[in-house]
C-alpha cells in the first residue's frame, strides 16, 4: 500500500470561509480523509503530525512581520502549496488598506499603537513565496477545492476555468442581466467559478473570484456609465474582495483623482 | 391553398405533439427575457410580449394584441437542446491493471420545437452539415437531432438585430420543418395560416381542427411575411467577404474592436451555428474512477487555444478576428456556407453591444488598397 500523502491546512489573515467549504465538503470529506492523511488542520482536528507535507493549502494573505517568517517556514516544509481564496490569492478585503496609512489607521483605533506590529500592506501569498497553484474565490468554492485536490492524488492539471463568468451564465441558460436588466455586472471581466449565482438571482456579479484571465476592465467601465454608473460606484465595486488584485486594483486606481463624492 | 387553425385551437396541436410522445418546447418569458424551455399549454408562451433589441440590449415589452409570436429570438437557441451545454460522453472504472469504459446510455428525448424561426432553421442545417454531414459524425447531436419535430413560425416582425434578409436566411421558412405557420392578427380575427413539409407534419395537422384557407387570408398572411422583410433592425453587406476579411487580416479596426471587446465569449454561447467544445476528463479522489464530460468552449478564452508552450491567440485583437473571419469567411472554404446566419443575437447579448454588421461595414469603408 502506496503512504498516503500528507495533508496540511494553514491560516493567515483571513476569516476561515475558505477552510470552512473543506469542512462543508463533509461526505467528501471522509473519501478526503480515506486517501489523505490530515496532518494539520488546527480548524477541524488538534492531533498534528510534523512535516514534511506532501499538500499544503494555504488561506490568508500576509499582514505582519511574523506571517513573513511563518510562510517561508511553511513553504520549506511543502511539497506542493496551494492557496485558496481571495485574500490568499490576493491579499483579500484587508487589503483595502494598501490604499492609505496603516500607521494612522493603528494610531486611531489602539490605544497603545507601539505594540501593533503590522506591515503596510496585506499581500498575497505568492509575494512572498513561491506558489504551484491558486485557486481563487471568497469563498472558494468547495467542488473546486475537490476538483484541485482530486487533480493532485492523481497528478493532473485541475480542471479550474479562468475564463468570465459569463460562460457560466451562457452554460446554464441564465439570462444576462446586463442585457436584460441594464444591471452593471462585474462577470465579463470576473474568473469563473461560483457557477454564475448572482445573475442566477438578477443581481450583477461582485467579482468574488477575481480578474479572470484577459480582463478589459476599462472597456467594462465604459458599458457600466451607459448604463448610469457613477466613477464612485465603479470605483467602490472594484474595492472589494480582490481590490488588490492586479487588473481590479488598476481599474479601480483610475478613479482615484476623481474621488469627489 | 394553406390551412387555417384558428388562434383558440393552438391549444390543441400542443396536445397532439404532447399526446405522440414528445417534449414540446418552446419560447417562454424567463428572468426578463423570452427563453426556451419546455410547456404545457399555450398559457405558457409569450402571448402578448415582444422584445426590444438593439447592441447589448434587450428589453420584454407590452403588446397591444396578443400575438403568440410578436417577438424575435432571445438569448437561447435550439442548439441548447440538440447540442447540449454540458454533456457526459463516458464513464471508466479502474479494474486490475487497466480500466473498463462505461459508456453512457442516454434516453434521447423527443423533442418538439414548437416556434422556430427561419434563421434558427438555418442555423440548425448548419449544424447538420458540421456534426453529421462531414467525415466525423457527433453522435449525441445525431441522436437528438433525428428525432426532432419541428414547428416553425414565419416572423411576422423583425427585430432590432435580426438582418436575415442580408444573409438569404429568412425572414420567410423554406425548408427543414414539419408545420409552418404564420400567426395573423386582423382585427377581431386571429388565426394561422398552416402548411405541412413533411409526412410526420401532415400526419400531426390530420388530428386538429382545420379548415382551407379563404384566398384573402392567405394574402393577408403573405403580406405580414413581406413587410417583416423591409423592417429588419441591421444590414450586412455580403459582396465579396470572404475575401474582403482575408485582405484585411491587418486593419487597424481590428485593434479598435479589441479595445472594446471583453473576450467574455458571450457572443460565442448565445451564436446559434458556433458548435466548440472542450473536454474535460476528471477523476475522483481514490483515482478508482474517471468521467469524460463536454463543454461549450469558446475561440474566447485562452485555454481554446493553448498549445504546448503557450496560447496562440493571446490577444483579444487575435480572438475577435479569429471569431468574425471564422464566421463569415473562413466557414465558407470549410462547409461552403457563410456561418452566419444573421438572428443578431452575438449583438444583443454582447455586454457592450459590439456589432458585427457594424464591423464589417467599417472595415469595408476604411479599406486602403494597394
Ligand atoms: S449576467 Fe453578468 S456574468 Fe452573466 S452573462 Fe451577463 S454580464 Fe456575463
Ligand atoms: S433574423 Fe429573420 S428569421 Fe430570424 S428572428 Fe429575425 S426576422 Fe425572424
Ligand atoms: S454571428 Fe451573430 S448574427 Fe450571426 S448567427 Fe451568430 S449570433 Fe447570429
Ligand atoms: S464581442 Fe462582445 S460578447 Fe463577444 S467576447 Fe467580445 S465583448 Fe464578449
Amino acid at each position: 500500500m502506496k503512504r498516503k500523502p500528507k495533508l496540511a491546512v494553514w491560516k493567515f489573515a483571513s476569516c476561515d470561509g475558505c477552510q470552512l467549504s473543506l469542512l462543508a465538503c463533509e461526505d467528501e470529506l471522509l473519501a478526503v480523509a480515506g486517501q489523505i492523511d490530515i496532518a494539520y488542520f488546527p480548524e477541524a482536528s488538534r492531533a498534528t503530525v510534523k512535516g514534511k507535507y506532501d499538500l499544503s493549502l494555504v488561506e490568508g494573505s500576509i499582514t505582519t512581520p511574523h506571517d513573513v517568517e511563518r510562510i517561508q517556514g511553511i513553504r520549506r516544509v511543502s511539497k506542493h502549496l496551494v492557496t485558496i481564496g481571495a485574500c490568499a490569492t490576493a491579499g483579500g478585503i484587508q487589503a483595502l488598506r494598501n490604499f492609505k496609512d496603516v500607521g494612522e489607521f493603528t494610531r486611531i483605533v489602539y490605544a497603545r499603537p507601539e505594540y501593533i506590529s503590522t506591515l503596510d500592506k496585506s499581500a498575497p501569498i505568492s509575494e512572498h513565496v513561491k506558489v504551484d497553484f491558486e485557486l481563487h474565490g471568497c469563498p472558494i468554492n468547495k467542488h473546486q477545492l475537490l476538483e484541485v485536490i482530486s487533480a493532485f492524488m492523481s497528478a493532473r492539471k485541475p480542471n479550474i476555468p479562468s475564463h468570465s463568468v459569463c460562460v457560466e451564465c451562457k452554460l446554464k441558460g441564465t439570462v444576462c442581466v446586463m442585457a436584460a436588466h441594464g444591471a452593471p455586472c462585474l462577470g465579463p471581466v470576473t474568473r469563473a467559478g461560483c457557477g454564475a449565482i448572482c445573475p442566477k438571482f438578477l443581481r450583477g456579479c461582485y467579482g468574488c473570484f477575481g480578474p479572470m484571465e484577459t480582463p478589459n476592465t476599462e472597456s467594462l467601465s465604459t458599458q457600466w456609465k451607459v448604463l448610469g454608473a457613477t466613477d464612485a460606484e465603479i470605483q467602490r465595486t472594484y474595492r472589494g474582495f480582490n481590490a488588490c488584485a492586479e487588473a481590479f486594483k488598476k481599474e479601480g486606481l483610475r478613479y482615484d483623482d476623481k474621488e469627489t463624492d | 391553398m394553406p390551412d387555417i387553425l384558428e388562434s383558440k385551437n393552438l391549444q390543441q396541436l400542443i396536445e397532439v405533439l404532447s399526446a405522440d410522445g414528445y417534449r414540446v418546447v418552446a419560447p417562454t418569458v424567463r428572468d426578463n427575457a423570452i427563453i426556451y424551455d419546455e410547456i404545457a399549454t399555450v398559457a405558457d408562451l409569450p402571448k402578448g410580449w415582444t422584445d426590444k433589441q438593439d447592441g447589448g440590449n434587450y428589453r420584454l415589452e407590452k403588446r397591444k394584441d396578443d400575438a403568440f409570436f410578436g417577438y424575435n429570438v432571445g438569448p437561447h437557441s435550439w442548439k441548447k437542446f440538440l447540442h447540449p451545454p454540458v454533456t457526459r460522453l463516458f464513464r471508466a472504472k479502474l479494474e486490475g491493471n487497466g480500466f473498463q469504459v462505461v459508456p453512457e446510455v442516454e434516453e434521447t428525448p423527443d423533442f418538439a420545437f414548437f416556434g422556430v424561426r427561419s434563421c434558427e432553421l438555418h442555423a440548425i442545417a448548419i449544424h447538420d452539415r458540421v456534426l453529421i454531414d462531414e467525415q466525423f459524425v457527433d453522435p449525441v447531436y445525431q441522436a437528438r437531432r433525428e428525432k426532432i419535430f419541428t414547428v416553425a413560425v414565419n416572423c411576422g416582425q423583425a427585430g432590432g438585430t435580426c438582418f436575415c434578409v442580408s444573409m438569404n436566411t429568412g425572414p420567410k421558412a423554406s425548408f427543414g420543418y414539419d408545420i409552418v405557420l404564420t400567426e395573423v392578427l386582423d382585427g377581431e380575427r386571429h388565426y394561422f395560416t398552416v402548411e405541412t413539409g413533411s409526412e410526420k407534419g401532415a400526419e400531426v395537422m390530420s388530428k386538429i381542427p382545420l379548415r382551407k384557407a379563404e384566398a384573402e387570408e392567405s394574402e393577408t398572411a403573405e403580406k405580414i411575411v413581406a413587410e417583416t422583410v423591409l423592417q429588419m433592425g441591421r444590414y450586412l453587406d455580403t459582396t465579396g467577404i470572404r475575401d474582403l476579411l482575408i485582405r484585411n487580416y491587418d486593419h487597424p479596426r481590428w485593434d479598435e474592436v479589441a479595445s472594446r471587446c471583453l473576450t467574455c465569449a458571450n457572443c460565442t454561447m448565445v451564436c446559434p451555428t458556433c458548435f466548440c467544445s472542450t473536454v474535460e476528463d476528471v477523476t475522483d479522489l481514490k483515482g478508482h474512477a474517471a468521467e469524460r464530460w463536454r463543454k461549450w468552449d469558446s475561440c474566447f478564452t485562452l485555454d481554446f487555444s493553448y498549445i504546448h508552450g503557450g496560447n496562440v491567440r493571446s490577444s483579444a485583437k487575435s480572438r475577435y478576428r479569429q471569431w468574425m473571419t471564422h464566421k463569415l469567411s473562413a466557414w465558407i472554404d470549410q462547409f461552403e456556407t457563410s456561418g452566419c446566419v444573421g438572428c443578431g443575437r452575438c449583438i444583443t447579448w454582447c455586454p457592450t453591444g459590439i456589432d458585427i454588421t457594424e464591423e464589417v461595414r467599417a472595415i469595408r469603408e476604411t479599406e486602403v488598397s494597394d
